[in-house]
């Protein structure tokens, strides 16, 4: 009985989804445009929805606003710049590079580069520095012969004790 | 120079917290305003009283006013309509933007509620609205004399945000300084 239940309410999600997507072009090579663009624009009601995804009345809207803009022949750019200039740049889920995202755009390859860095310093600098204990013999060659001369006679005074 | 490098760490997590402690502050509902500074879009549409009469930015005639967006289905309109109430009363002008409404409740809720609005241009399909980049209502928009976009509040206008982000500017623009009781 639950298992029925079940299928039966699989059934209605379905008849939901498909009754959300009727929407008519006069030219069908506008429709991947079309779904690209909700996909990329963000509903301004919602936090964390794009306009394909949100039902909310505002994203309703403008789901027409966008339709009807593709239908008066505008580039996807033009449509982006239209709901940028009133909804302002919140509404692009893929920010524009200027002078407030450099940033944001930047930071991975700021990260790579100080990660590159890091490897450098952990696996390549230790080398070129005398470590302690590693290079006996070559730090005993940097005594002075005068500091060489007091060793053996400290030492040699030790031995006659 | 390597014992100071051991701080590196710390004061990074030092920043980073102090970043995200000024982030719980702003609230992420608000969108950056597109439009301040920018002219009030153009429109022609009818007025809610009589739909015969179309209303266009002509009919600011030059002068200051507060844009309200409002509707009947909007639960925090109630809220806000003694501050538009008191506002008018003081000689605001205020046109109303009756957004994705029915003609007639809207009419009910003046008649119930006293109409502090100049005229109301009625939007039922949102046009306009999308040109505002409205989202939400109510919102308030303080529009000067040359029909540019001063202010605009998201949200209720209560004394507290009439105080805070319009009295002052209001007060610049046209030389008189309307108050809001603490009930409004």
């Amino acid at each position: 009985m639950k298992a029925l239940l079940f299928v039966v309410l699989l059934f209605q999600c379905q008849l939901v989804l498909a009754n959300a997507e009727v929407v008519e072009f006069s030219d069908e090579s506008l429709r991947p445009r079309y779904q690209q663009l909700l996909e990329e624009l963000r509903c301004p009601k919602c936090q964390n929805q794009n306009l394909a995804d949100s039902n909310s009345p505002i994203s309703n809207d403008l789901r027409v606003q966008v339709q009807r803009l593709l239908e008066e022949e505008l580039s996807d750019q033009q449509i982006k710049d239209y709901l940028v200039a009133r909804y302002s740049e919140f509404i692009l889920y893929r920010p524009e590079v200027n002078q407030s995202t450099w940033l944001l755009w930047g930071s991975p390859i700021i990260f790579v580069l100080l990660g590159l860095l890091a490897i450098y310093r952990l696996y390549f600098k230790p080398q070129d520095l005398q470590a302690p204990g590693s290079s006996q013999g070559q730090s005993n060659s940097q005594i002075t012969p005068q500091e060489q001369q007091r060793l053996d006679s400290l030492l040699a005074d030790r031995e006659q004790q | 120079m390597n014992r100071l490098a051991l701080f590196i760490p710390l004061s990074l997590f030092a920043g980073l917290t102090l970043v995200l402690l000024l982030g719980l502050d702003k609230d992420p509902t608000e969108l950056p305003s597109a439009l301040v500074g920018e002219p009030f879009p153009e429109f022609s549409l009818p007025s809610l009283q009589d739909p015969e009469t179309l209303v266009t930015k002509q009919d600011f005639a030059d002068e200051v006013l507060l844009v309200n967006v409002w509707a009947t289905w909007c639960f925090a309109c109630r809220i806000e309509h003694p501050s538009l109430n008191a506002l008018a009363e003081q000689g605001v002008k205020i046109v109303g933007l009756n957004y994705k409404d029915q003609r007639k409740a809207a009419k009910l809720w003046l008649l119930e509620r006293g109409n502090p609005y100049a005229f109301n241009i009625y939007d039922d399909q949102g046009s306009l609205g999308i040109d505002l980049g409205v989202y939400g209502a109510p919102e308030t928009y303080l529009v000067d004399a040359q029909g540019i976009i001063r202010h605009r509040r998201v949200g209720v206008v209560d004394k507290r945000v009439w105080e805070a982000e319009f009295a002052a500017l209001y007060l610049e623009l046209t030389g008189t300084a309307p108050v809001l009781g603490a009930t409004q």
